[in-house]
């Protein structure tokens, strides 16, 4: 049987991190009353009209610069349309034509195995970025047959990332996904929470034999976590090549995941493909960005966006700061993959590090084996920890002037994470941890044991 | 003060020494709006909330504190302009009842002005017409009609008047019979193809539409996003000026209008138009053009001529595709623009429960009338994806072709053009029904519709009566943002033409003082 190559290309919705809308003044706030932050514009009344958010811009810049993409210093808005509950107007304002950014790419690490001891960094094309219009929820109650809009979320501004099918399987775009996420938190332009809708992700699909055009390709959506889109990815890439093996064929269609079957299945019917009418949005000029050389010598600061001044302005990214941490302190790059991968952890360790002689390069252990697994276990955030930095750090100076072993360390460790308010140094003395240093001391204890146990000592001098 | 008063000349003065309170200039106002329903100029009257701002308007009198000229001065709205708690039904089954929670920006312009605001004009639905006629609140009359001048003209006796009234045109046809009947001394009208100029031109007013970007369109309810103005409708040119000081500048809540400061501007009294370059474009002499029109054209070159300006003949080859253009970018963007009313939000919603979908498809037949529907249709035709190029972006390139037209023009040294602005002067009713809306808009556009396109200012001067006593205008188109120059030569012409007072019964009764000032036309 000929081998199968599996391609997988994303579509990835981050909400941007902003006080106000993309295009009117109403706040943006997660799990509001329903109906609480909806302005005029986004309820469609007849008559308004789209203002753009200056912040929304800015957000896509910099999360344009991060991709290494080209900021397109002159883009269009476009409406799409369509009809449904939770679009008011009837059309979305989105960048069909010219979008703000193009051009981009991502790395990405993965770990060539499960025990994370040997990483691989790959790429993948960033084909656009563009600036667009979340919809509003709608929730359909099948009993009263009605159908419930909520339009919050109606106009909240979107970035929507599009990656080429540079991928081949669950694992890679989930990696890719991970390190959008990681990098739109650093950034603040999204804070990219799959869990409160802040990031969504549609992953694109098609097996095909080498050497051959790329296969029919579908549509998956429905994802709600990391971990689901990757088994959603692997499912379909098996389904697709069972089916084309059995003779079959794939419709380039959309598939929902089931994450309770743990399978894809079609999503309720669409007729024929949707013609979307694509037209200029006609109340919009287009969007002009400057840099430092184009921007004109009277232009109001306020009321231009100069890329260069936000490229000179860019945090740290994760690559950047992985490098540094395993440069500062000589980790491995899986450590610092990990540190950066736990949110708080990297901060976590730093303070650690701070606070104790103990060598960084011993720390880390504890910080990856010891208090990951903990936290692990009962499901905590490094926030969540009821072992501060101070308390570890503390602990592990004891460990490192040898007033303990590491056994006991280990305990004390354990004992700390009841989160009882009690010092390292309080737990030592209480269970009488510490270890004895006096010669004298340790000399009387085992001539006292050897006193005590005369006949086990004569007989080991017998042999 | 009379209602026929300039507002510069004689109302504002009058109100401001007052010899005249805001309170009784209302109530008149209101008075003759009662007599006069016949016109079905209005579809609200706002008669509280009317009394109540000239009530405040006086108070400020009194403390000699007036907001300025337009303090106590009644106006009427097009109502396809959203008035916070008023109604707002852009003559539509779909917005009967809806009571609009924000202001367009214009109408508190208005307001912060001390305006008095006496209600909101008839129209074609959602301002899709010439006639006036296709609203859900029935055609409006042209005043004229009840005029003498037309009843003397006016031809067969046997017939009544009933059947003999001419429409207004539109589809600012209420504001234009608004301003004509002098119920009002202003109103807003819209102007996307020519809905204020050619209504002011049928009913003898002044109809400015300004520059496109110079007046906020907040809160208009778009026809076409990228050709609607908000529209002024005077009696007189000094009047447009008046209004457009009050209106013009910046609006963050559009970001179509420009940044650049507007400076409010009196009208100079030309006396001198021999630096002047008048251009007269050959196309305007369009198929269907009256020989009357034609010759009152011919006439108004010469009047300039005389003067000592310079008056040349131009071309603007690509006039005669602006409304086939037109009708692509304007069904196109209809279609857009009305996918928002589905009556989920606000408006009309149909009975039909059976599912959303339906719900949509019924709300959108009950709510929208033949028109509407029509260019719904033609619009998302224009926007499939296999007709965009061959359609819509043709059209936009034609566009381009037809603002090039004037840019070359204009930089060939001509200040401004002088057109006609109708085809001919108002049709009576039943005649103009007979052809559908669609075929009359084709026809009636022509003269105005390219400076929509190009987003020129231009305005209809009310020029002379017609063999028929009914007013005709012509029409001037200026330079982009150059209003001052273009309204500086209206006046000139306004004041060289002396156009007849409408003389109306039902004004004669109310108003003693309009006929002291009555004045013959120097041009028939």
């Amino acid at each position: 049987l000929a081998p199968w190559v599996p391609v997988v290309g994303l579509e990835i919705h981050a909400q941007i991190s902003s006080n106000s809308k993309l295009f009117s003044g109403s706040q943006v706030q997660f799990a509001a009353p329903p109906n609480s932050l909806v302005s005029f514009f986004d309820a469609s009344l007849p008559g308004t009209l789209p203002v753009l958010n200056r912040r929304c811009v800015e957000a896509a810049v910099m999360t344009g610069l991060a991709l290494n993409c080209s900021i397109n210093k002159k883009s269009l808005f476009d409406r799409k349309h369509y009809f449904y509950a939770d679009l008011p107007a009837g059309y979305q304002i989105t960048q069909q034509r010219v979008p703000i950014a193009v051009n981009g790419c991502l790395s990405y690490s993965l770990c060539i195995d499960s025990k994370m001891s040997q990483m691989v960094t790959k790429t993948v094309r960033i084909k656009q970025i563009q600036l667009e219009q979340d919809s509003g929820k709608s929730l359909h109650d099948d009993t009263r047959s009605q159908t419930l809009v909520d339009l919050n979320r109606a106009g909240v501004g979107l970035m929507e990332v599009v990656m080429e099918p540079d991928m081949c399987c669950g694992e890679e775009a989930a990696a890719a996904v991970r390190e959008l996420q990681l990098i739109l938190q650093t950034l603040g332009s999204s804070q990219a929470v799959m869990a409160e809708g802040q990031l969504r992700v549609d992953a694109n699909v098609s097996v095909h034999h080498p050497g051959e055009p790329y296969g029919v390709r579908t549509e998956v959506k429905n994802i709600n976590s990391i971990r689901f889109l990757a088994k959603a990815i692997d499912y379909e890439i098996q389904r697709q090549i069972e089916e084309l093996e059995n003779g079959g064929t794939i419709l380039n269609e959309t598939r929902a995941f089931d994450s309770k079957l743990g399978c894809t299945v079609p999503m309720r019917d669409k007729e024929g493909k949707q013609d979307y009418r694509f037209m200029p949005e006609p109340n919009l000029p287009p969007l002009i960005l400057y840099d430092t050389k184009s921007l004109p010598a009277n232009m109001n600061h306020q009321q231009v966006i100069n890329i260069d001044w936000i490229h000179e302005r860019l945090p740290d990214l994760p690559s950047v700061k992985r490098k540094k941490l395993v440069e500062k302190y000589g980790i491995l790059p899986e450590h610092s993959f990990t540190l950066l991968n736990e949110d708080g952890l990297a901060e976590f360790f730093e303070s650690v590090v701070k606070r104790t002689q103990m060598k960084p390069k011993k720390v880390i252990g504890w910080i990856l084996n010891d208090l990951l697994s903990y936290l692990k276990q009962h499901s905590l955030t490094v926030k969540e920890s009821p072992v501060s930095s101070f308390l570890l750090g503390d602990l592990l100076n004891l460990l490192e002037k040898k007033e303990i072993s590491s056994t006991a360390a280990k305990q004390v460790f354990a004992e700390l994470w009841k989160g009882e308010g009690k010092t390292p140094l309080e737990i030592v003395k209480e269970q009488k941890l510490g270890l004895l240093q006096d010669q004298k001391e340790l000399e009387q204890i085992c001539q006292a044991v050897i006193d005590g146990q005369e006949n086990e000592v004569i007989m080991m001098m017998l042999g | 003060a009379a209602l026929n008063d300039g507002l510069r000349s004689q109302v504002s003065a009058a109100l401001k020494e007052g010899r005249v309170a805001p309170t009784e200039l209302c109530q008149r106002c209101l008075a003759l709006i009662k007599s006069t329903k016949f016109l079905n100029a209005y579809i609200t009257v706002a008669e509280e909330t009317a009394m109540k701002q000239a009530e405040e308007s006086e108070e400020r009198y009194k403390r000699g504190q007036p907001l300025g000229i337009l303090d106590g001065i009644p106006v009427a709205v097009k109502d396809n302009f959203n008035t916070a708690g008023i109604e707002t039904t852009c003559a539509s089954n779909m917005l009967k009842g809806y009571i609009s929670p924000y202001n367009a920006t214009v109408v508190q312009k208005l307001l912060d002005q001390g305006a008095v605001l006496l209600g909101k004009t008839n129209l074609d639905e959602f301002a899709m017409g010439s006639g006036s006629t296709d609203g859900v609140f029935g055609p409006v009359r042209n005043p004229w009609s009840y005029s003498k001048q037309y009843k003397e003209k006016s031809v067969p006796k046997s017939h009544s008047e009933e059947s003999n009234w001419v429409i207004t045109g539109g589809s600012s046809g209420g504001s234009a019979a608004a301003v004509s009947s002098f119920t009002c001394f202003a109103a807003l009208g819209s102007d996307t193809g020519g809905s204020t100029r050619n209504p002011a031109a049928h009913c003898g007013v002044v109809g400015l539409k300004p520059t496109y970007g110079l007046i906020s369109r907040h809160g208009l309810i778009p026809l076409v996003n990228s050709m609607d103005v908000p529209g002024i409708l005077t009696r007189c040119v000094d009047d447009a000026a008046v209004l457009l000081g009050s209106l013009a500048g910046h609006d963050p809540k559009d970001s179509t209008t420009i940044q650049d400061d507007f400076e409010p501007f009196e009208l100079p009294n030309l006396t001198d138009v021999s630096k002047l370059s008048i251009g007269i474009p050959k196309e305007y002499h369009a198929p269907g053009l009256s020989s009357e029109i034609l010759a009152l054209w011919s006439k108004a070159a010469d009047l300039f001529k005389n003067a000592g300006a310079k008056v040349v003949e131009v071309s603007l080859p690509h006039t005669r595709y602006s409304i086939v253009c037109y009708h692509v970018l304007c069904t196109a963007e209809v279609a857009s623009n009305m996918a928002r009313f589905d009556g989920l939000e606000y408006g009309h919603r149909s009975d039909m429960k059976d599912s959303t979908e339906s719900m949509y498809a019924a709300t959108r037949r009950e709510g929208f009338n033949d028109v509407v529907r029509g260019r719904i249709l033609s619009g998302n035709y224009f926007l499939l994806k296999q007709n965009y190029e061959k359609y819509f972006v043709k059209a936009q390139k034609v566009r381009r072709l037809i603002a090039n037209d004037f840019v070359k023009v204009f930089r060939s040294g001509v200040d401004i053009l002088l057109t006609p602005t109708t085809l001919s002067d108002a049709a009576p009713y039943t005649e103009f029904i007979q052809e559908d809306n669609r075929t009359r808009s084709t026809q009636d556009d022509i003269l105005t519709q390219a400076a929509n396109m190009a987003g020129l200012p231009a305005i209809n001067v009310p020029t002379a009566l017609s063999k028929r006593g009914l007013p005709v205008g012509l029409q001037f188109i200026g330079r982009s943002f150059q209003e001052k120059q273009l309204l500086t030569v209206a006046k000139w012409f306004e004041k060289q033409v002396q156009f007849p007072m409408i003389q109306l019964e039902e004004v004669k009764r109310h108003d003693s003082g309009v006929f002291q000032h009555q004045k013959s036309a120097s041009f028939s």
